[in-house]
């Protein structure tokens, strides 16, 4: 165990060096923030509530959706984990008395908690400070905050177990471009990450309770403004918890696999 | 300590012909060619040899290392290092084995080296006393302390390989494998690696393979090389055996007085010979050099003489060549 928490250690570090693509992502989530909040304000024109959100709950969601991008966000580009798979740098990793799972785990989680530390106050103050009614408002109640913070933390856990399957794909594929796109593009949008899944229609609701994707964004991001109430935030944390460990013993068992396989490209 | 039999590896590789028609085709159905990297290799290394490893690009070099680490899974044969199979028993078998992969880098790229070097003190579970005295040995030897504190990325690529062949030895491992150690160091790094491997050799008893283009590593560090071609071994025994059995030509120059006619003795070529400056090339398993010199120099007046082995590079193309590798 030690080995890996000195491994998210010297990983978090790296990652802090990072500072002008800190700064780059904080503005573009602020801008971006601002567009998401305008854009939903057209679609609910004059009234202030739609099917089971209301607007300043929405405000709220793109606010904590922006602040924590790099915990619950599906699409990242992991550039030293991809460029390892395709060109053999993968032969070090393996080199190592380590389970490769839980390194390439460890180190797209800190690469995640560096960013989301270092984003998030920013965005979130930001939030605060917008001008009525676009600004952030406070969590519904203290258990609210308590579940949101749990359950963002369970989010994390989540989005890098889904993200390891697609890395784990691209051995096999040897091309990021469709493995990742395809499985983001449809990650997000059963996130509720594109459209909040309460103004999806039931069907599709239905749909999404039976995928791991909502358990990553849409979940904590709802239960927070109290959109989600406490007895489905606990359940949703036991769902969670079994995606999670679910997941994590299905990437360790096609990691083995596609391990032995593989052959290290690149000479 | 290293036992290779009848080891075998094949890829497979999709292949395409020329063309859109072709490449629309194997979009649909993907035609492969099965490529053999290795065929039948055996091999025996015991503890504190130093092996070089040497053969064309393409030969398999990298795969027996790979192999060899547990990275790569062979089609067939058997294998074992330090009584384990490597693929096997991945894990255990490779904290007793140093890798340096020369066109790689293992260290973290953005992070000061001595970060790096704390986190594979953690991996390999190196105990504090050990990798302090393992630390402190290695900076003397390589002069790292200067530049334990820089970021990677600010190294210059000698002063990288140093820390980087110093963090495949901090967890004292039997046996080390160096694919391309030096490739890219000016002379001075390049002496300070050879120096170190060979004290390490010595003082640890740490058996080495060495892969390398350099065949002036292989002359200053391995008493015994393999040679392998087109994935079979092709000679395996001592340096110096096998250079004497290729280096069967010795260049005699000689300046002479130009008004006098060069009779060429036998058994030699004539490389050129322009206003009384010849070079002769000799056949030494038919004639010696000495007996060149001998005719030369009752036939003509001569200034000056000199006697040259051909260089080891030369050597090698040339046994690639008699392989057809």
């Amino acid at each position: 165990m030690k080995k890996y928490l000195s491994l998210l250690k010297v990983r978090f570090l790296n990652n802090l060096q990072y500072r002008a693509a800190a700064i780059g992502g904080l503005v573009t989530q602020f801008f971006w923030g601002i567009m998401l909040v305008y854009i939903f304000r057209a679609f609910y024109g004059n009234s202030s509530v739609s099917d089971g959100m209301s607007f300043q709950e929405l405000v709220t969601f793109v606010w904590l959706q922006q602040g924590f991008l790099s915990f619950i966000f599906l699409y990242d580009w992991d550039y030293e984990l991809l460029e390892m798979i395709t060109t053999g740098g993968i032969c070090y990793e393996l080199i190592r008395p380590v389970n490769l799972y839980s390194v390439w785990y460890v180190k797209l989680l800190s690469k995640r908690v560096a960013r989301g530390l270092l984003c998030f106050a920013p965005v979130i103050l930001l939030g605060f400070l917008m001008p009525e009614p676009y600004t952030m408002s406070l969590p519904y109640d203290a258990v609210a905050l308590l579940l949101f913070v749990v359950t963002l933390l369970l989010s994390l856990l989540l989005i890098v177990a889904i993200s390891m399957l697609i890395f784990i794909s691209i051995f096999v594929t040897l091309s990021p471009v469709g493995s990742i796109s395809i499985f983001a593009t449809i990650g997000e949008f059963f996130a509720g990450m594109t459209i909040p899944i309460p103004f999806m229609p039931i069907w599709l609701q239905k749909v999404c309770m039976f995928l791991p994707f909502r358990y990553t964004a849409d979940l904590p991001l709802r239960v927070y403004s109290g959109n989600i109430r406490a007895g489905d935030a606990v359940v949703g944390i036991a769902i969670q918890t079994v995606w999670i460990v679910g997941l994590v013993i299905l990437g360790n068992l096609c990691m083995k696999r596609v391990t032995r396989l593989s052959m290290v490209q690149g000479g | 300590m290293i036992s290779l039999s009848h080891i075998c590896k094949e890829y497979r590789v999709a292949t395409r012909s020329e063309g859109m028609k072709a490449a629309l085709k194997s979009f649909f159905k993907r035609e492969y060619i099965s490529v053999e990297a290795l065929k039948d290799i055996s091999f025996d290394i015991k503890r504190g040899e130093i092996v070089g490893y040497i053969g064309p690009n393409g030969a398999g070099k990298s795969t027996t290392v790979k192999i060899l680490c547990g990275v790569l899974v062979p089609t067939s044969g058997n294998c074992s290092v330090l009584g384990l199979v490597p693929w096997e028993n991945r894990l255990k078998h490779v904290s007793h084995i140093g890798v340096v992969f020369g066109q790689r880098s293992q260290l973290l790229w953005d992070i000061p080296v001595i970060d790096s070097f704390s986190l594979l003190k953690d991996i390999y579970r190196v105990d504090e006393l050990s990798y302090k005295e393992n630390l402190e040995e290695l900076s003397y030897v390589f002069g790292l302390e200067e530049y334990l504190s820089i970021p990677v990325r600010q190294l210059s690529l000698g002063q990288r390989m140093r820390c980087e062949i110093a963090a495949s030895m901090l967890h004292n491992p039997q046996i080390l494998f160096l694919d391309e150690p030096t490739i890219g160091l000016d002379a001075v790094s390049q002496i300070a690696v050879r120096n170190y491997i060979r004290r390490i050799n010595k003082e640890k008893d740490v058996t080495v393979l060495l892969t390398t283009h350099d065949m002036g590593d292989v002359e200053a560090l391995a008493e015994r090389v393999m040679l392998i071609g087109k994935g079979q071994i092709l000679y395996d025994g001592s340096f110096s055996s096998m250079k004497s059995r290729y280096d069967t030509v010795n260049l005699i120059t000689i300046e002479y007085d130009p008004t006098m006619h060069l009779k060429q003795p036998e058994h030699t070529a004539l490389v050129s010979n322009e206003n009384g400056r010849a070079i002769l090339s000799v056949d030494t398993s038919k004639t010696a050099a000495s007996s060149v010199i001998g005719q030369l120099s009752s036939s003509l007046w001569v200034k000056d003489i000199s006697v040259q082995s051909r260089p080891i590079e030369e050597i090698i193309a040339e046994i690639y060549e008699e392989y057809e590798i």
